[in-house]
Formats: structure tokens, C-alpha cells, sequence
């Protein structure tokens, strides 16, 4: 590396410990302690870009997360690539390889760079002003876009890093650990608050830990030694817990925060394995302090983004922390006082400055007078009005500014240079502050946005609140710490300090040019390559809303959200509009604060673990005899047991002839249960159920449909009276939590005097059903002792009965049609049961079937799946159950819904059977349904809900919501699909055993 | 994410409850004596104040109680927690 770059003066360089790093296929070295950038940058490069629109050379700008150029890929064609990460922020390891984005075929020769060519045409608004017309050739212009138009390149392996998410509550949150952030840790945790302070650098201090110049002191020392002690103090701190590379990326209501930790990005590759990667931080803060400090401002001139061209605070970051010089011959370009800090760096390590232009006249700082004593040639109220070189800056020509800034006078001179530092002042970093819903206010004086109005528990302090100077920082940190922790000590006795800087600034947003804005290029977005022209535009064509500006140039909308030209964006727009600051509302920082990878959004919850999953208690047997599952609700339920190569309809059929013929199981442990219990558990069940229920004797079930206010079925099930204040009610698999939910709502909030409690038992029994005509033989065998006659034990009854003296209950009940028993047992002993049932059932061909085979079953005997058939819009008169709708009961839920004028309509959507013409022909469910498809447009009657082939009928059947349908029997309709028209006939939804004959059948 | 004062539980992150719309609407004791623009009254009209709103909450994978909340719904802050049946304690 060229040596003359480095600078053996960095304590934050190990330059004992050489690290090998791949850009862009070349290898590279640096030191551990490094950057990618600040190692790219002592190697001499600069340009490790192109932008967005126009493919322009890009290099590295500034040294933190705000970068908006040096967007790198990492580790390209391997399954820890990671597409727009930004250089700034890569700490350097053994192995790293990383290459530019946005350009092909390589960043030096980059054939979008035509669109620089062709710039004129490409203005703000140009993809929706020029591809969105003629509308079909979208499809052609997509694929040019999108190929040219591509920021980095997704991962296509799955991620090979573990990633977790933690809680951590603490009374004090400090986000940001330059020098107000330390203060306040130390007096919060001094304090007795159980404190978190974080950065997102891998060292403390913030800018002030390397702030080694004379101009600032604190107590009469260096700013940086005095720093380094007050850290030193804090890392002993029991109540403090430090976090670095931790960065807090959201920050919601309520001071709950969200961050992500970096644990393993700064280490080689071969030392992660089975480390967690990166932590997302859940972080819930009883106070919360801010001290994200700010960020410089860029200056927005003619041509302002060529690589060499870098904030004059970045510059001073890669020399004092890590030995780097950006440039040999450097310039500053400067409205402040902030540039005369890095000059003076340069000057203490021999680094050529050749000038320095400052848009003020008057400069008047011990800083500024130091600077021109080494002989430094400061123009004075002069800017930059151009620069010049392709890759590299190499020159620029500067003009005097006129007195009110406007315009440029006199004559041009230019200037040789290899790098620019520009500073135009600071803007407090209120991200954070403005996405926990903080106002903020503007300050006329130095054009700054600042915290105004608290949303929560928090303050913020420092340069992010508007605090620039040192003795200002240090002197308003002490006092409003205080009192925002209502703290006496304030651990800090006397603060003395000096500073060499003053505050004055001479603030142009856009700094004129001898050309007409038309023809310049001035960016106020790097990322995405939005200029001042742009902006002007956008005002021009009538756009005012900064919100409505900034998605019409895209300013502000790349990965960086604007954080260096935001302000400028707001600045532009007001001075064009001839407005104040802040009339046109500031631009609302979404979080996160930087992007975070998906891995840590999703932490551990990958793989099987993605989603929760509950198994029934006899999960084991279902899998071990080879059965497909199906998500119903949380559970895996099994959908079929297919045997040597069937496939699901051919299990599908065989179970089904089997329940019928002979014997089937049923794993329903799925279906929630709440048990109700108290005195007024009959007259609850009247309420909440559309028939009656004070009559049901103690051992006796029944069938209820449960509907809400709006008169829509909403769940139905069995229940069961186990005693006189005892019920047990079945809900549907899916609706269980919701029932208990809504029933709860009921009891609790309207009727409070009922004596009624509920629990959920759906986890605390294995439920069982056995069917078929063999049934009987099957459970008499498994509970010898019950008594099954039809006299004693008849379709829907229950029995109390043991099993090997554990008690089960037992209910005569059936999904099927067909003869069955419902045994429900402790859950622990389901497997057991349900392998006695299957040795019992061994003779009488006991087939298990799964919910697909349930699902035929019962479509066959016209029974409704809520949620299948039904779907909210359904009333029990629609489904032409008005059997179970009491005419006698004065309230229940729902039952004033069901005369409203809109629920009584002869034409509602009506459940009815539906017969094909050719009996082989299975329907598709979700199909619509018409009666005449010459209409144009053709009108829609409805649509098939439930569809199958039955084994039984030897036909095929299929459940559908028609409107008017009820009074369609033996009516013709059509089902047009995609190649055909099916007819259909319109049935009884009842196609088997209308009379209920097999439930009591038996062999 | 709101922290919420469960009357019966304290303080607890907001995903552990439910939001269950408006508070204090009270379902008619004789529901079959309305007509359609009464009952549509109470079955469909809701409000949905900017400022401040009384609420329905669950503590749902809590104490499973309803009780009611007043939330100024332009700045998310709760001004007070309720159980149900009692009177709000701020207007
Ligand atoms: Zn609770």
C-alpha cells in the first residue's frame, strides 16, 4: 500500500495484525481496527461505485451508517452474501471479499454510464412520466429496468448464521456513547437507575475520542484523555451495561426500542460457527436518552459527488482514528467552523491543504487564525461552482459569492486537488426522536430541526438536540440530566472547557452556480441520484408536500433515507417556494434507522420453527403409520393415511367405503372444549346457542349453531349436559380460542349476574371417534363393562365409563351419519386407547381416516363445515337450517339479525346441493356458479364450497351458496370453467340416508 | 407497542391483549322490540375519534378480563384503565 496514505499515529490501528481482504476480485490489505472504506481509502481507492440512475462514479463520503454511496456487496456467490451493506460500517477480518454494485461490467468501465449521456432526458418523474405509456409495453420496459436499474443481489441459499432475539428491561436507556451519552450513563448508573448504553461503533467515545487538538478542552485536558477516563470509570460500573456495535433501529411509543447487536460481523469467517450472529434487542426503557449526535451536512454545488469528494468531518475521522490520509493535495469547502478541525489534523501530520474556501466573509474563531498562520490560503465568501475528473476529483473552480448569496461574481479560478472535504454544518441526527412521535421545531438562527415536544419518557441531548458547542454540550448534558432523572448529584462537580470553534455559519442551501440549474448537477440525494434540478421541478409542476416531492424525485427514498440531504431537499423547496422551513412539514424517518438483515427480524424462528404447531396426543401413531398432515388452525392435523402407493383420492376413497362399510377412526382431539360450569349454565347455553337447552337432560348431547350479533353463523359443535350445572361444549377445531374469547366478552361484559365459568379443556382430553357399522363390536371390546344397547346408551347420549380404571366419557355422536361413539380420555393415555381401539377393531377392517375423509363424509350427509360452507355472509335460515333456530326463545345472539330487511331477501346466497350431469365430473371448490352464459356480463349466482367424489353414491357431490337457491330444486345451472361448462342440477344438500337410518346401523 | 395497566395484572407488553372496539355500548335488553335503524344503530355505528376514545381491551393471554381503556388515539397515549361496569374515571 502506498505508505505516504497511513499514518503510525493511531491508537485504534493494530498495525501489528495484517488483514488480506478481496475488492472487486483484487486482494488488499489492511489492519485490524480498520474499515472496509478507511482500508480501501489507504489503499488509494476512492471509487467503489456507481449510482443509482445515472451509473455516475461513486466513492466513499463520509466514515458512518449515513454513507450514501460506498454500498458494497459482501461475499458475493457465497450463502452469507449480503447485497447494499455499507463500507463505512465493515470492520476489516481475514477472508472479507466485497464488491461494488450497480455497475457491469465493472465499476472503472460501467456501460449504464450512458445514462450520465443521457441525463437530460432522465428527469425526476421520468419512469412514471415515459414507461407507464402505452400501458402494454410495460412488460419490455420492466426487464430493461430492472436490469440496469438493480441495486446488490439477494442471498439465493438459506442463511447459514443463527440469529435471536432478546428482552432486556432497564430504567435507563442511552442511546449513543459520544460525550453526553457518557455523562448521562455515568449519572444514571451512579444514581442507582439499572442503565443500557449503546453505539453502533466498536469503540466508545463517539467523534470526541479522537479529538486530540488543542482547541478543545475539558478540564484542561485533551478532550479525547479526558474521555478516555470517564470511560475507563463507567466500564466499572455494576448498574451500567454497555453495548457497542449495537444499533437502535427503531423506536416506538411507550419506550419500546428495538436494536440490533452485531456480535460475529467483525470476525473472520472461520471463528462464527455456532455464534450468534447478530441480536435483535427488544429493549423496554423506563426513561430514555438520545445522544445520537448529528450528522454533517454535504454542500449542495455543481457536480458535488465525485469520488475524492467527502464530508470535511469524515476526512478527520480517517486520519485521527485510523491513520489515514484521504488525499495528497487537499481542499476544504466549508460554511463553518467544523472544516478549520480537520485542517488542523492535516496540518499536525503534514498533510498538503491547498486552500480552504469558505462561503463567509467574516471568519473569527482561534481556530481559524491558527489555520492561517501555517500559511493556508482561506477565500473568503467564495464557493465552488464546479469540479472536475471522471474517476477521481482533480480539480475545481471556485467564484466569489455576491452579498445575499445568490449569485456568483467575478472571475473563475480554478484549483488542482485530489480530494475535498466539504462541511455545510450539522443536522442533529432526530431520527430516533421523530419515529418515537417527537415534534420537532426549526431554528431560524442555524437552520436546524430540533426535539420540541416529548411523546414519552425521554430527552434527548448532546449535538441530536441542537447542542453544537463543547461548553454548551457538557454544560446543558449536566443540567437537563439532572432534572430529567430528578438527581441532586450530579457526579460531575466542575466542568471547565475551552473551545476554539464558534458557532457562526453562513447557510446556502443551494449554492448558486454561473450556470443555469438546468445545466448542472448538483445532488441533494447521492443514493438515488436526485439533484436540486430535480427538486425545482418537481416544485414546477405544481408538487408542494415535501412527502409528495420526495416520492415524485425519490428524494430521501434510497437505503440511507437521505440522511445527508434531506435538510437541503427541505431547504430547496422552501426557498423556491418562498416559504418557511417547515411549512411544508419535514420528512418522517421510518424506522429502521439503518437496514437490518431478515435474519435478525426473524432471529430464531426459522425452519420448523417459523410457526408454533400443536400435535394431538396421538400425533406419533398418525406418523408413524405414514399419514399426511394438514395445518387446521395451530394443529397438524392427519388429512389421509395413504397405504403402498395410493395416491389421496385413492386413500380418500378406500377410507371413506371403509367408515361405512365397516369401521373407521378419527383422531378429533383437535376440536376445543370448554367446560361450563355454574348455576346458570343452562340459561347461558339459551343465550349464546340459536336453539333451546333448558330442556336437555343431564346425559344428553346435542347440536348447537352459535351465530354473531350480525346473525351469521359463527361456530357450531356438540354439547354435552354432564350434570345439572355442568356442560361440555365442542367448538371447531379452528374457532376454539375465538368462542372462549367471545363467550368470555358475554359473560363478562353484558351479562356479569349470570353464574357461569369457563375453561379451556381442549388440550386435557384425547378425543376418539369410532363410526361405522361395526362400531359397537369395536368399543364393547375396548370398554367391556358399558352398557352400548341403543335403549340404554342412545344416538346422542353420554355415558361416564373407565378404560383399565381411567375414567373416559363417552357420547353417542356422529359426523359421519353413520352408528359412533366419541370417547374422550386424559390425554396422556390417548395414544394407548387408540391403539386398543385399533387391535380391537383388527377383525372388522378398523380403516383410520383423516380430516379429508371426515370432510366427505359428512358432505355427504349434507352436514356443514363452518368456515368451509360458510363464510360470515351465511345466516342459518341460508344454510336452510331453520330447524335449529328456536321461534320460541325471546333473545339469543344474533336472533334480532335474522328479520332485518336485508337478512329476510328471498335472492340471499342459499347452501344447496349440486349434482353434476356426468357423475364422474368432480367440481372444483371455489368454481362460480351461473344460469346463463350468454349474459354479458355474465351474472354470478355463487360459487361450489364443498366438492368431492363419494364412493358410497358411486357420484359425484358438491356443497354451493346459490342466490335464491332454495327455491331452485332440480333447477340447471352452469359451473364455467376455464376449457368447459359443467351442468349441474341443484339437489337436497342431503345426498345419503336422508332418515338417519345408520345411525343406529350395525353388523 | 403499548405498555398496558391490566386493572387485574399490572403492566404488561401489548401483545398479550386483545383491542375489542368501543367501550360502553350496551346491547339492548329487549332486542325484538327494535326496529331495523335502532338495531342497526347498535350493531353497526362506531366511532373513531382523533382524540380521545373509550375502549374495549382483553387481557387475552393474561387474565382473559375485558375492561375498558381511555386512549387518545392521536398520540397513543392511555389516560386511565377501568374495570367493566365502572364509571370512566376522567370524561
Ligand atoms: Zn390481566
Amino acid at each position: 500500500m502506498p505508505n505516504n496514505l497511513r499514518f503510525k499515529t493511531s491508537k485504534f490501528i493494530d498495525e501489528t495484525y495484517r488483514v488480506s481482504f478481496k475488492f472487486n476480485n483484487k486482494i488488499y490489505f489492511g489492519f485490524k481496527g480498520d474499515t472496509l472504506a478507511s482500508a480501501l481509502l489507504a489503499n488509494g481507492i476512492h471509487l467503489v461505485g456507481r449510482s443509482f440512475k445515472y451509473h455516475r462514479p461513486r466513492g466513499i463520503m463520509t466514515s458512518g451508517s449515513e454513507e450514501p454511496n460506498a454500498i458494497i456487496q459482501l461475499h458475493d456467490n457465497s450463502s452469507r452474501t449480503e447485497p447494499n451493506v455499507r463500507a463505512t460500517e465493515v470492520e476489516i477480518y481475514e477472508g472479507l471479499v466485497a464488491s461494488s454494485q450497480n455497475c457491469w461490467p465493472s465499476v472503472n468501465f460501467d456501460i449504464g454510464g450512458i445514462n450520465n449521456l443521457l441525463s437530460p432526458i432522465l428527469p425526476a418523474g421520468f419512469y412514471y412520466k415515459t414507461f407507464m405509456w402505452p400501458a402494454s409495453f410495460w412488460e419490455k420496459y420492466e426487464y430493461f429496468i430492472r436490469k440496469s436499474a438493480g441495486l446488490g443481489k439477494s442471498p439465493k441459499v438459506a442463511d447459514p448464521d443463527i440469529y435471536e432475539h432478546k428482552y432486556i428491561h432497564c430504567d435507563v436507556l442511552v442511546i449513543g456513547a459520544g460525550i453526553s451519552g457518557i455523562m448521562a450513563a455515568k449519572m444514571a448508573a451512579k444514581n442507582g437507575f439499572k442503565t443500557l448504553l449503546v453505539d453502533e461503533k466498536s469503540y466508545l467515545g463517539g467523534s470526541s475520542i479522537y479529538d486530540n487538538s488543542e482547541f478543545s478542552k475539558i478540564n484542561n485536558q485533551i478532550t479525547s484523555s479526558w474521555l478516555e477516563k470517564e470511560i475507563n470509570e463507567i466500564s466499572k460500573l455494576e448498574n451500567l451495561e454497555i453495548k457497542t456495535r449495537t444499533s437502535v433501529a427503531a423506536f416506538h411509543g411507550y419506550n419500546f426500542l428495538l436494536a440490533r447487536e452485531n456480535l460475529t460481523d467483525h470476525l473472520p469467517i472461520n471463528q462464527r460457527e455456532n455464534k450468534v450472529r447478530q441480536r435483535l434487542l427488544k429493549i423496554r426503557a423506563k426513561k430514555v436518552i438520545t445522544a445520537t449526535g448529528s450528522i454533517e451536512r454535504p454542500l449542495i454545488f455543481d457536480n458535488n459527488d465525485r469520488p475524492g469528494i467527502l464530508l470535511s468531518s469524515a476526512i478527520k475521522r480517517y486520519i485521527d482514528l485510523y491513520g489515514v490520509a484521504c488525499g495528497e493535495n487537499n481542499i476544504l469547502f466549508t460554511n463553518n467552523d467544523t472544516a478549520y478541525e480537520t485542517a488542523m489534523s492535516l496540518i499536525q501530520r503534514g498533510i498538503k491543504i491547498n486552500a480552504i474556501i469558505d462561503n463567509r466573509e467574516q471568519i473569527d474563531s482561534k481556530i481559524s487564525y491558527e489555520v492561517e498562520k501555517n500559511n493556508i490560503k482561506i477565500y473568503k465568501g467564495y464557493t465552488v461552482v464546479d469540479t472536475y475528473g471522471y474517476r477521481r476529483i482533480n480539480r475545481i473552480s471556485i467564484m466569489k459569492l455576491s452579498k445575499d448569496g445568490q449569485t456568483v461574481i467575478g472571475d473563475k479560478t480554478k484549483l488542482n486537488c485530489d480530494c475535498l472535504g466539504v462541511s455545510g454544518g450539522w443536522t442533529p441526527a432526530v431520527h430516533l426522536f421523530t419515529q418515537s412521535g417527537g415534534k420537532l421545531k426549526f431554528r431560524e438562527e442555524d437552520q436546524v430541526f430540533i426535539p420540541n415536544v416529548y411523546p414519552s419518557d425521554q430527552i434527548s441531548i448532546g449535538s441530536c438536540n441542537g447542542d453544537f458547542g463543547l461548553e454548551e454540550i457538557i454544560k446543558n448534558t449536566l443540567t437537563s440530566i439532572k432534572k430529567f432523572l430528578d438527581i441532586d448529584n450530579s457526579e460531575y462537580k466542575t466542568v471547565e472547557t475551552i473551545s476554539g470553534l464558534n458557532q457562526s455559519k453562513r447557510n446556502i442551501w443551494l449554492l448558486p452556480s454561473d450556470k443555469s440549474i438546468g445545466k448542472t448537477k448538483s445532488f441533494v440525494d447521492y443514493q438515488n441520484d436526485a439533484t436540486a434540478k430535480d427538486i425545482k421541478l418537481a416544485l414546477r409542476e405544481g408538487f408542494r408536500s415535501i412527502e409528495h416531492v420526495k416520492r415524485y424525485t425519490t428524494t430521501g427514498m434510497g437505503t440511507d433515507q437521505g440522511k445527508l440531504g434531506n435538510m437541503h431537499a427541505l431547504g430547496i423547496i422552501s426557498e423556491t417556494a418562498g416559504t418557511k422551513m417547515g411549512e411544508h412539514g419535514t420528512t418522517t424517518f421510518r424506522p429502521p434507522y439503518t437496514p437490518l438483515t431478515f435474519g435478525t427480524i426473524v432471529g430464531r424462528n426459522v425452519g420448523k420453527f417459523f410457526d408454533i404447531f400443536r400435535r394431538t396426543p396421538i400425533h406419533d401413531w398418525h406418523v408413524a403409520n405414514n399419514a399426511e398432515f394438514e395445518n387446521v388452525g395451530q394443529w397438524k392435523r392427519a388429512w389421509y393415511y395413504p397405504k403402498d402407493n395410493e395416491n389421496m383420492h385413492q386413500a380418500v376413497q378406500r377410507e371413506s367405503k371403509a367408515a361405512r362399510d365397516s369401521a373407521g377412526i378419527l383422531d378429533a382431539s383437535t376440536l376445543g372444549k370448554i367446560d361450563i360450569q355454574g348455576t346458570d349454565a343452562s340459561e347461558f347455553l339459551n343465550r349464546v346457542y340459536t336453539n333451546a337447552w333448558s330442556k336437555l337432560a343431564v346425559g344428553k348431547c346435542r347440536y348447537g349453531l352459535m351465530l354473531n350479533e350480525d346473525g351469521m353463523v359463527y361456530d357450531d359443535g356438540v354439547t354435552t349436559r354432564l350434570g345439572e350445572n355442568h356442560y361440555i361444549m365442542t367448538t371447531t377445531t379452528g374457532g376454539a380460542a375465538n368462542v372462549l374469547g367471545k363467550l368470555e366478552d358475554y359473560l363478562q361484559t353484558e351479562w356479569p349476574e349470570l353464574d357461569v365459568y369457563l375453561s379451556s379443556v381442549t388440550d386435557h382430553f384425547a378425543t376418539i371417534s369410532v363410526c361405522g357399522p361395526y362400531s359397537k363390536k369395536i368399543v364393547s371390546k375396548v370398554i367391556p363393562d358399558l352398557d352400548l344397547s341403543d335403549e340404554k346408551f342412545p344416538h346422542m347420549s353420554f355415558k361416564n365409563a373407565k378404560i383399565n380404571n381411567i375414567k373416559c366419557r363417552v357420547m353417542r355422536i356422529s359426523f359421519t351419519g353413520e352408528h359412533s361413539y366419541e370417547i374422550n380420555i386424559q390425554a396422556n393415555f390417548g395414544k394407548s386407547v387408540w391403539e386398543k381401539c385399533m387391535e380391537a377393531g383388527k377383525d372388522f377392517n378398523i380403516t383410520p381416516y383423516g380430516t379429508e375423509t371426515m370432510h366427505l363424509l359428512r358432505a355427504e350427509k349434507g352436514f356443514i363445515i363452518v368456515g368451509q360452507d360458510t363464510d360470515a355472509t351465511l345466516t342459518p335460515i341460508d344454510l336452510q337450517m331453520d330447524w335449529i333456530v328456536s321461534k320460541k326463545k325471546y333473545d339469543f345472539i344474533g336472533k334480532r339479525s335474522l328479520y332485518r330487511s336485508d337478512t329476510i331477501r328471498e335472492d340471499r346466497k342459499q347452501l344447496v346441493g349440486l349434482l353434476t350431469e356426468n357423475p364422474e365430473e368432480v367440481l372444483e371448490e371455489g368454481a362460480q356458479i351461473v344460469a346463463d352464459i350468454k349474459k354479458s356480463p355474465i351474472e354470478m349466482l355463487g360459487h361450489v364450497t364443498s366438492s368431492y367424489y363419494s364412493p358410497n353414491l358411486k357420484k359425484s357431490i358438491a356443497l354451493g351458496v346459490v342466490k335464491g337457491g332454495k327455491n331452485m330444486l332440480g333447477q340447471k345451472l352452469i359451473i364455467p370453467m376455464e376449457n368447459k361448462n359443467i351442468n349441474v342440477t341443484v339437489a337436497d344438500p342431503v345426498f345419503l340416508d336422508k332418515e338417519g337410518e345408520r345411525l343406529n346401523a350395525k353388523l | 407497542m403499548f405498555l398496558i395497566n391490566c386493572p387485574f395484572c399490572g403492566e404488561r407488553e401489548q401483545s398479550e391483549f386483545k383491542a375489542g372496539g368501543e367501550a360502553h355500548i350496551v346491547r339492548p335488553k329487549q332486542p325484538t322490540e327494535l326496529s331495523d335503524d335502532e338495531w342497526a344503530e347498535y350493531l353497526f355505528m362506531r366511532k373513531n375519534i382523533k382524540g380521545i376514545q373509550f375502549e374495549r381491551w382483553n387481557h387475552i393471554h393474561g387474565c382473559r378480563k375485558w375492561f375498558n381503556m381511555i386512549r387518545d388515539t392521536s398520540n397513543d397515549q392511555i389516560k386511565a384503565v377501568y374495570k367493566m361496569g365502572e364509571k370512566p374515571p376522567v370524561k
